[in-house]
């Protein structure tokens, strides 16, 4: 069974290439199949966040018009043997992506035995976004503790309830989870931050995983590795714990969540 | 908290936020799946009622509700208030 997972925020520049590249990767640690796609025609960047921008030769829309095959265009991860990405094109045209045209490529990655097909969706909510979902079993929703990604997620959701094929066929819905990035504990407990609960608690919805802050995200965007890899980061073991929920363990606790302990000096005169 | 906490002037802004968006995503749940004609019904019916009535911009309201398989249409044209 090959489960197809749209990463998606509405809001631009919450998160989502750097969380589908890792979790791209994290699942494919695993020894699952996995296929990460660029869905932002015109803007690609997942090839660059996970450092095969120099290995692109085809790309996805390449893949639908038949100028070359599926397997020319898959470029095979250096690090994990079970991870492909298909980048996007940098074409202009906005219709270079279509329902039937996905499909296809799905349906053929689907026969080739990937177990996990991931979507990275561009932010808006036009063409290409709405492809990302259509035909998503599983939404990852990136959203940053800040009032305007908090509200198009909201919108995102609605989206995800009556856009997608699920809803249109009227089967069993999108399992929808959040994803909670750029979180500060610190800020969370000063009163300056919407806490993991309160997100929650406006959007409905469970929290998959709670990314904290981390210098290391920029530090892996800039090397091209998926921040998942950089050990011994915060980041990282944020998302190894996402990956492990996704792929079930639900009962797993959050960390990195909160405050870290102050010394003597810093709990007297404050931090 | 430290001692520097004190002299801190900043209040905390998470609840103003979590309050704004509380507000704002109950209303925006509310007119989700309304029908995408609602914003032009309400500029031209403005425009109608303007011949006879000089409202003001925000006097017509269009509302839309689904409920138990039934779709409603609420107007509503508040009358600017007669000098007297």
């Amino acid at each position: 069974m090959t489960e197809i997972i749209v990463v998606t925020s509405g809001k631009g520049g919450v998160g989502k290439t750097t969380t589908s590249a890792s979790l791209a990767c994290g699942l494919a640690r695993t020894g699952k199949k996995v296929a990460v796609i660029d869905f932002d025609i015109g803007l690609r960047n997942l090839d660059l966040i996970m450092g095969c921008e120099r290995r692109v030769v085809y790309d996805f829309v390449n893949v639908i018009n038949g100028d070359c095959t599926l397997k020319q265009a898959l470029i095979k991860d250096k690090r994990i043997d079970t991870l492909f990405l298909l980048a996007a094109s940098q074409t202009r045209d906005k219709d270079a992506l279509t329902a039937e045209g996905v499909r296809k490529v799905l349906d053929e990655l689907i026969a080739d035995g990937f177990d996990f097909i991931l979507c990275d969706s561009p932010a808006g909510i036009e063409k290409g976004a709405y492809l990302a979902m259509y035909y998503a079993d599983r939404a990852v929703v990136v959203v940053n503790p800040e009032v305007s990604s908090v509200r198009d997620s909201d919108r995102i959701l609605g989206l995800l309830a009556s856009k997608t094929e699920r809803a249109e066929k009227g089967v069993e819905k999108v399992r929808e989870h959040l994803l909670l990035t750029r979180y500060s504990p610190t800020r969370v407990a000063a009163g300056e931050m919407l806490s993991i609960a309160d997100v929650k608690d406006i959007l409905g919805l469970d929290v998959i995983g709670v990314i904290p802050e981390s210098p290391q995200v920029l530090s892996a965007s800039n090397a091209g590795t998926p921040v998942i890899m950089m050990d011994e980061s915060d980041a990282a073991a944020a998302y190894g714990d996402a990956v492990a929920r996704l792929l079930g363990d639900e009962s797993l606790p959050m960390r990195f969540i909160d405050e870290p302990k102050k010394g003597f000096f810093a709990r007297v005169f404050g931090g | 908290m430290g001692l520097l906490d004190f002299f801190r002037t900043t209040s905390p802004s998470a609840n103003l936020a979590k309050e704004r968006l509380r507000i704002i995503v109950q209303q925006e749940r509310g007119s989700r799946g309304a029908p995408d004609y609602l914003p032009t019904l309400r500029r031209e019916l403005l425009e109608v009622i303007r011949k006879y009535v000089n409202v003001d911009s925000e006097a017509v309201q269009v509302n839309y509700e689904r409920e138990e398989g039934q779709e409603v249409l609420e107007l509503s044209v508040a009358l600017p208030v007669k000098a007297r």
